[in-house]
């Protein structure tokens, strides 16, 4: 009997890993990131052509650092929400606008000067967020993807909570789900107003 | 005669034509500006996994990031960086997971040594299952009996 005994036990250690490990999403790969000071960056504004913004314009505030782009899916799905949140909490949302331009395999980016590719983007960005909402406090426009290296994008949407300090706290990799707001980012936020 | 010559002329001439057609129709491919540098860069990116398709290495991903980070890696380069500086560069923003050999540390002690802890204890049940079986000895010898039954059978087969 205790030579069946062994090989079974083993087996269901192991069925409870595989079990384990299927409800685990391999594209989520956790980021070095988090518990580290936000990169730095000068990028202008979508708004106003002659201001920029720099994270450290948000020292001494919580905030959320939201990377999208119209030609993104899954931002489209993740906007709604991002409407409603901005509307009922002053917690200021950054907008970073990811490769509008050059990341849309519709448009031969090549063939555009910077200029033009400059005025596209605000024209579409622009266009997007009359059309469905505008949750952001501000946007800052990363045209050529260059921040996103920088802050460890690799697929659009991705949302940072940055603390007061200005050190990056969570990341939520793929679009904010209710479910990750309510049990997720709320209460990290509103621990970190807090302190 | 006249006839078969004539044609294989014609396939000729058409096939250098269709070579020229070709060759116009496909751009050549900007040479790099420096070979040096694109053979580091190449070297480098084979060792980093490209994370838009997990299963593709940087050099050969043809996703937009990894597009970029190309880029970023024959800049590095151009900046005189080591290769070690530009590993290091891309574990800060996107962790060990895009090493295909990462690091041995503590956190990944159980990665590299595992194997070897799963072939170790695989030895050591081989060695206390042999240890039994030799302790219970060879089976016994048969009895006068025995071989007398088994001379029986085989004089049975043989015949």
């Amino acid at each position: 009997m205790k030579r069946f005994l062994i090989p079974l036990a083993a087996f269901f250690v192991l069925v409870i890993f595989l079990a384990i490990g299927l409800t685990r999403d391999p594209r989520e790969v956790p980021s070095p990131l988090v518990g580290k000071p936000t990169p730095m960056f000068q990028l202008q504004q979508l708004a106003n052509a002659d201001k920029s913004f720099s994270p450290k314009d948000m020292q001494g505030k919580v905030w959320l650092l939201n990377v999208w782009s119209s030609w993104c899916v899954s931002c489209r799905a993740e906007h709604p929400l991002l409407v409603a949140f901005a509307r009922q909490s002053n917690l200021p949302i950054v907008g970073l606008s990811y490769k509008e331009v050059r990341g849309d395999s519709e448009i031969d980016a090549g063939k555009l000067s910077p200029d033009d590719e400059l005025k596209l983007t605000r024209r579409r960005a622009s266009a997007w967020l009359a059309a469905r909402g505008d949750p952001y406090a501000v946007v800052a426009l990363d045209i050529d993807g260059r921040v996103g290296i920088d802050y460890g994008v690799y697929g659009v949407p991705e949302t940072y909570v940055i603390d007061k300090a200005g050190v990056i706290r969570y990341k939520q990799i793929g679009p904010i789900t209710p479910d990750a707001l309510d049990k997720k980012i709320l209460p990290l936020v509103k621990e970190l107003e807090k302190s | 005669m006249i006839n078969a010559n004539r044609t294989i002329t014609m396939i000729v001439v058409l096939a250098f034509a269709l070579c020229g057609a070709f060759a116009q129709a496909r751009e050549a491919a900007p040479l790099a500006a420096d070979e040096a540098v694109e053979k580091r860069m190449v070297a480098i990116s084979e060792e980093l996994r490209c994370l838009v398709c997990q299963n593709e290495s940087l050099s050969g991903s043809h996703a937009e990031l990894a597009q970029d980070l190309r880029r970023e890696i024959r800049k590095m380069i151009s900046d005189g960086k080591t290769d070690t500086e530009i590993l290091d560069f891309m574990v800060a923003r996107y962790g060990d997971f895009v090493r295909y050999r990462p690091p041995v540390k503590p956190t990944t002690w159980l990665l590299w040594g595992g194997p070897f802890l799963l072939m170790a204890a695989g030895l050591a049940a081989l060695i206390a299952f042999l240890r039994r079986r030799a302790k219970e000895g060879a089976a016994p010898a048969l009895s006068e009996e025995e071989h007398r039954r088994a001379a029986a059978l085989l004089d049975q087969s043989n015949s």
